[in-house]
This record gives structure tokens, sequence and C-alpha cells, in this order.
């Protein structure tokens, strides 16, 4: 029964001269669940994108169910029957269950007036295939995340699916959820459709892929049977290196506190939260999505500051009500979203840098001195090394990992006590990845505090000397990076989510 | 490789330096020029048709100027005529008032009110935009109205005069430049000088460009937002004085047509209507594009200097003709960009 719905040979893709995908063949077969694995920034998603007809490859040629395609467009994926259930799920919150699932039928039948019998009828067998059940009459808003998914899985069965292609689809599902999504899963199967489930999660591969592809720098590293991996093996062929190797190592272990934050609460995002931050530290926060990681970040940055609980900076107690409090205080903030909360797209490289210290270059009337100007802003691209011709050229102009290396030297500029990276290295190529790894530990041995947020539990063991995780809220554990190692974290992950049940 | 221009440090005469839209706009001013001289050697280029054109100008240069900072942020001011407005009928009352027993004071009194009218009705707008949280095109749509109808309940409706102490400021010159606009011309170099060169300048380019980045980089986006509607506001009680001085006469329903005649200055000059991008030198060069044109055309199609009645047509139409030269040479740009790429 090896059909092939999936034939890729040679696809590539760049863009603004990043290569996102280099020569990458790929094949999938009727009735299969194959897991695509790859750090971000490796080219899944391009992959993807280039799947469903949004992206054309620079190179190479597409099969669908046989068929070669040159210039795949959308409706053609649709037709061949390629269904992506994206993150958002590209559901309508305000629609009832049932108006998501069957309205697209009818109106890709061209009908002017809804047949609401047929809509509830259609909707109920849709469920009924993948097995589940859920009110047909909800709306959508009010469903859970794991609902969401299903809704949106059962939308796709009623487009005659024959490839499901599921973007990271356990990010916000807890482990009982995902245990029925895998349920989910295998009974698609069971129906001869073949799943392509998008993951950069070592255990879900694990639990129920059948064949593991990873994608490493735009290209195809291993294609292999699933009982041949470890998740060691997977880590390895994700980053290309073992981990263990660069870690960062803390020395100065009586160094004086930077920044202690105690019963910190915030009603629905946080509670409680307690810890230190020694100036050279590198601490990771992590937890899953909702856990409050990211709110806590905003919190000490004052963009949503936190209703009890003190805050002291190098041992005085400040108030951080505003994010003008925050920067004065000297605490610097690198956003989870570059390019809607870090950068200014059109602006020159010089000016994303140099907004935090603008009035050092005031002179005689407030004028800005713009030789300063310019001399600052091109020490810090050489600092960083920041690969750009022209500083004056605007920072959209840059890859994903230079564009945040701005970012960062936007706030080493205003010379910060206190350092908060929310996802350092999302979107970022793999090479800048381990750049920007570099240069965080670099700052840390100059003594700058620095609390690191994010999922990318890899990340975290590379970059933190101690990680702390956080769960609904609140902190629930504390761990040094030298003690445990990823597979002990990653339990300690799914045993907070079981505990939540 | 080819060294750009842009790698040297940029020095002070950075204000005036030359891009596309400047440059472009320079050639429609001297083409413009030179077609209508030739057009009508007689009365073009005369000192008094260039003195007549610099009078007629100043009012709507500065309220495009006003408006050219609210559209810096990424919003805009459509209460620019109503505050100007306000501010003539007051300070007419105030001159009216004391035209027998103070008409010195009367005149420097003119000049405290529009200090205080314009700011205070800038910051009213300001209130609404960055606190309140109104978009811009509603909340000075709103304080459009209700400035015109403060001033509607002042006046009952009827003309105010002002009187002849106050006309210099209108009517006036020095060494033959109008008063108006030398005005102009030092209120266009101070504002460009303040957003080229000063933080707070500096702040609301970015705060144009993205609000979002900006509060996140610290930048206090209420009190950016704050100073740019108070110094419109100010900007506007001045041309308010200006146009009072000049027709001697204050009325609420003033120069009604303005409002959106600076819009199109502004467009035309190449402040991007979405904000962080443009520069005071284009406003400037665009409101003598349109003067030269709107002058030029009257009298080349009527040999009596009578009523302007081809002037809206060719406003429109420039500034269709420069935004579809602006988008074709963009795309031009990015075609051949796209070709380098693919070749190298």
């Amino acid at each position: 029964m090896s059909e092939e719905i999936l034939r890729v040979q040679g696809i590539s893709k760049s863009f603004a001269g990043v290569q996102a995908l280099n020569h990458v063949d790929l094949t999938i077969n009727r009735g299969e669940i194959a897991c695509l694995v790859g750090e971000n920034g490796s080219g899944k998603s391009t992959f993807i994108k280039i799947i469903c007809g949004v992206y054309t490859p620079d190179e190479g040629e597409i099969f669908l169910n046989g068929r070669r395609y040159k210039q795949l467009r959308p409706i053609d994926s649709i037709h061949e029957g390629v269904q992506v259930i994206f993150q958002d799920f590209s559901l309508f919150p305000n629609l009832t269950v049932a108006e998501n699932i069957a309205l697209n039928q009818q109106v890709a039948q061209g009908r002017r007036f809804v047949n609401w019998r047929e809509v509830n009828a259609i909707a109920r067998q849709a469920l009924e295939r993948i097995n589940v059940s859920i009110p047909l009459d909800v709306t959508v808003s009010e469903l859970s995340v794991a609902n969401k998914q299903l809704v949106a899985i059962s939308r796709a069965m009623l487009q005659n699916a024959r490839l499901i292609i599921m973007d990271e689809p356990t990010t916000a599902l807890t482990h009982r959820e995902v245990e029925a999504l895998y349920k989910v899963v295998r009974g698609l199967q069971a129906q001869g459709i073949s799943v392509l489930f998008v993951s950069h999660k070592l255990n879900e591969v694990q639990a129920l892929a059948e064949r593991v592809i990873i994608f490493r720098n735009g290209m195809k590293v291993i294609d292999t049977p699933a009982q041949e991996m470890t998740q060691e093996k997977i880590a390895y062929y994700m980053t290309g290196h073992d981990i263990a190797e660069s870690r960062y190592e803390y020395q100065a272990k009586d160094a004086p506190i930077a920044l202690e934050v105690s019963n910190l609460s915030r009603k629905g995002a946080f509670s409680d939260v307690s810890f230190r931050l020694r100036a050279g530290e590198i601490v990771g926060v992590t937890g899953l999505l909702g856990s409050g990681r990211t709110e806590l970040a905003l919190a000490l940055f004052g963009a949503q500051p936190a209703e009890s609980g003190t805050i002291s900076l190098g041992g005085q107690t400040v108030s951080i009500r505003s994010i003008q409090d925050a920067v004065r205080h000297g605490i610097g903030y690198v956003p989870e979203d570059r390019l809607t909360e870090g950068l200014f797209l059109e602006q020159s490289i010089a000016n994303n840098i140099v907004v935090r210290i603008m009035k050092s270059f005031a002179g005689r009337g407030g004028l800005i001195d713009s030789v300063r100007k310019a001399a600052e802003a091109s020490n810090w691209v050489q600092h960083l090394s920041i690969k750009t011709r022209n500083p004056q050229l605007p920072v959209k102009s840059l890859s994903g990992g230079n564009q945040q290396r701005v970012v960062i030297a936007k706030w080493l500029a205003s010379l910060p006590r206190v350092l908060i990276l929310n996802g350092p290295t999302v979107g970022v190529d793999v090479g800048s990845k381990e750049e920007i790894h570099t240069i965080i530990k670099e700052l840390a041995q100059q003594g700058l505090a620095i609390l690191v947020i994010s999922d990318d539990i890899p990340e975290l063991f590379q970059i933190c000397n101690r990680i702390l995780l956080m769960q609904r809220g609140r902190l629930v554990n504390e761990f040094e990076t030298q003690a445990i190692d990823e597979a002990t974290l990653a339990d300690h992950l799914l045993e907070t989510v079981n505990q939540g049940q | 490789m080819a060294t750009l221009a842009q790698d040297k440090p940029k020095s002070w005469l950075s204000d005036l330096s030359l891009d596309g839209t400047i440059i472009r706009l320079f050639i429609i001013v001297a083409a413009l020029f030179a077609i209508f001289s030739l057009a009508r050697p007689d009365a073009f280029p005369t000192v008094r048709n260039l003195q007549s054109m610099a009078f007629q100008s100043a009012e709507i240069g500065i309220l495009a100027l006003a408006v050219a900072l609210a559209m810096l942020t990424g919003g805009i001011d459509l209460s620019i005529n109503s505050t100007a407005n306000l501010t003539a009928v007051l300070a007419a009352l105030l001159l009216t008032n004391f035209k027998d027993t103070a008409p010195e004071l009367a005149v420097v009194g003119a000049f405290l009110i529009a200090l205080v009218i314009g700011p205070l009705c800038g910051a009213f707008n300001g209130f609404l935009v960055a606190h309140v949280g109104i978009p811009p095109i509603l909340a000075t749509l709103g304080t459009m109205t209700l400035f015109k109808g403060i001033g509607t309940v002042i006046t009952k409706g009827a003309a105010i005069f002002a009187i002849p102490q106050f006309a210099f400021i209108g009517n006036g010159d020095i060494l033959g430049i109008p008063i108006p606009f030398i005005i102009f011309l030092v209120v266009a170099a101070l504002v460009g000088m303040m957003m080229s060169r000063t933080r707070y300048g500096f702040e609301v380019y970015l705060l144009g460009t993205n609000p979002l980045a900006a509060r996140f980089s610290g930048i206090n986006n209420r009190s950016v937002l704050m100073r740019t509607y108070i110094t419109s506001g100010l900007l506007s009680a001045l041309a308010g004085l200006i146009s009072l001085g000049r027709t001697n006469a204050a009325r609420v329903d003033f120069g009604e047509s303005y409002v959106l005649l600076t819009i199109m200055i502004c467009v035309l000059g190449g402040i991007n209507p979405a904000g962080g991008a443009g520069r005071m030198v284009g406003v400037v060069l665009a409101l003598v594009a349109l003067q030269l044109l709107s002058t030029g055309m009257n009298m080349v199609l009527f040999t009596s200097s009578g009523a302007n009645f081809f002037k809206e047509a060719a406003w429109g139409a420039t500034l269709l003709l420069v935004l579809v030269v602006e988008l074709i040479s963009a795309r031009w740009k990015q075609r051949s960009r796209r070709k380098l790429k693919s070749e190298g």
C-alpha cells in the first residue's frame, strides 16, 4: 500500500537572500503518519506553504497523487486533497460549530440559500467520522483549543482530504487532549488518510510517528522509520551538534542580586511569583502556553504591571507601573514578536538601534548631533556583527537573525542592568541562533543579569544556568541546568500538566 | 562596490538633502514656472505676480504644516481650520472692543489669544486621541464641528471685523516680501528642524512607523501625540491670525475647503498618510507647485485675473499624476532590484 500522495523533488526557496529551503526531496504515502521535525527557522513552515500552494518554489517539482504541478495554486492543492490545520485553525469564532464545519461546503457548491437542516446533518456526520462529539450549536469562540482543533479537522475531512498537515498541533493542548488528538490521528490513518505532523517536541514524535523527517537549515537531514530514532538522535539531527557541550557556565556564584521579585501577582496572569536573579546569571523561565511566562515578563517590563508584590533592582525596591518606569530603572525587554513589537521595519538600522539613547545626542538647543548618532549606530553594527553594507538601509532589509541583533543592540546601547529576552531566537536560522546564544552568554559574563523566556527546551539548556518552571501562573519548580538533563525537564513539564488535570 | 552617499555621516545639511520625492517636486516647480513664464511672459514672471502668489499661499502653507505633523504620527487633524477661525473670531472681538482705547495693546492681546487658544484646542484633540483613544480622523472631525459651533455661538454667524493696526500681519511686506510669507518660511524652517533634528521629531517618525514598537522601546506615545496636536493647534491659530489680518474680518466658515486642500498638499509633498515618512521641505515645495499651477492656469486660460475656475481641476489632476508617477517608479525600482538579485 505504498501509493504516493505527495512527492516533491529538489525544492528550493529563498527569501531576501535567506535560503529557507535547499533542494528538499520528500515523499508521503497513503495512510502514513509522518512527523516533520525541525527547529524554528529550519524551513518547516515554508515547506508547508509550498505544499498548499501559497509559495511558489524557486526550483523543484511537486507531484500530488501522481500529477505534476509546475505552478501549484492553493485551489489545486485543495482539489488534490491537501488540507492544512494551521495553529490558529482559521475558524470563524462568531459562528457555531455546525456552521464552521459545513458552511464552507455549501459555499463551495455555489448555493445561494443555506439549507440549515443539511448543515446540521453534514456537521454531525463529519464529527462522527473522527469519532468525537461536540455540541453543534455552540459558537466556536466558546470551545476549548482542543475542540476548536477537532472542528478544524472535521472541516478538513469534508473537503475530501487525503493528506492532512498539522502545524504544531499540540502547542496549546493539555496532556490528555494530546492523547485524544493522537487517537483521532490514528483514526484518520485507518481511513487511509495520510497525516504530516509538524512539531518540534521530541516526545510527540516518538509517541505518534511511523516515520521521522528532520529539517535543519532548510535541508532535509534525515528521513527514517521512527523506531530507529531516539530522542537524543532527533535532538542531534535538529541542532547539528550535541547540546550538552555548549552549556553556560555560571562562575560568580556570589555576585550581587540584580533583580529580586517577591510575591508578584497579577489577576488572571500569574500569582505569588518570587525569585532572584544575580548579576551574570542567565535564568530561563519556561512553561506551556498560558502558564504566565510572557505575562510575568510583561509585568517586569511595566507593559502589564503587577498588581501586588515587590520588585527590587540592585537591592532597592522600585515601583514599575509603566514601560517608562522599567526603562528608567534599567530593565530592557526583547519582545516575543520582533516584527510588530520590536522593530520599526521601514526605518533605518541606525534609527532602530539608537531609539533608547537619542537623549545623549542632544546638544545645544536640543538639536541632535547626527554625526555622533551615526557613529554610535555603526559601533553597535560592528559590535554585534550585524550583516549589512550600510546602517542607513531599512531594517526590513535584514534577515531574521540580524533583525534580532538590532533589537538586542537597541537595549544594550541603553546599558541596562537586567535584560529580559522573550523567545530570543524565534524565526532565526540555526547559524544565527548559535551566534545570538554566544552574544547572550558574553553579555552575562560581563555582568548583565538576563532572563530568558522560552518554550524551546534545548535552547534553555544551551544558555541558562538555572531554569524556572511555571504552570498556571505559578512558579512550580526550579532547576540548575548542571543538575538535570533535557528529558528530565520535559518530564517535569508533562508532570505539571498531568497534575493540572 | 560603489559607495553610497548615505555612507557618510549626515551633517546638519541633511535637513535639505535630496531624495526622490524632493527632486521630483523641484522638477515640477521649475517646469511649471518655466511653462507659465513662456506662456505669459508679460504677467507671470513679474514681481507683482510673485508677491501676490506669496500672499495667497502663506496661510494654507502653515495649515498644511499643521496637518503634516499629525499625519507623521499616523493621524490627521481635521480641526485646523476651525481652530484658525475660532482664534480669529476671538482675536477680532478683542481688537474691536479695544480699537478706540488701546489698539496697540489689543494687537499684542490678539497674539496672546492665539498662543492660548491654539494649544488649548490642540491639547483637546491630543487628549481625545492619546488618552481616550478615539481614532484621530473621528476625534478631529468631532472637534472640527465643535470648535466651529463655539465660534458660531459667539458670533451668531456674523463676520467680525479687525482693525487697521492689525492689517500688517496679513498685508504688510518687508523689502517687498510679504510678511505672511516670511512667517510661513520661518515656521516651516523651525518645524522642519524640529522634525529632523530633535529627539521629539525622531520619536514622531518612530511612533508613526510602528506605535507598538515605539511603546515597547520606552517611547512615551501619549506625550508625543499630545505635543504633536498642541503644535498643530498652535500653527492653526497662527494661520487664523494671518487670515484675520489679510481679510480684515473673521468668520466661522472662512476657508472651509482648506482642510482637504492641506491634506492634498501634504500627500503631494510626500508625507505618508499612514505615518512615519515624509519631510517638511516636500510640503513647502508641494505648496509652491500648487500655487504656481493655479495662478498660471488662471493667466493662461483667462486673460483677466478673475475667478479661479480651473484651479481645483488642475490641483486634483496634479495630485493624481504625482501619485501615479510615484507608484510606477516604486514598482520599477522593485523590479530592477529583483532583476539584480536573480542575476547576482
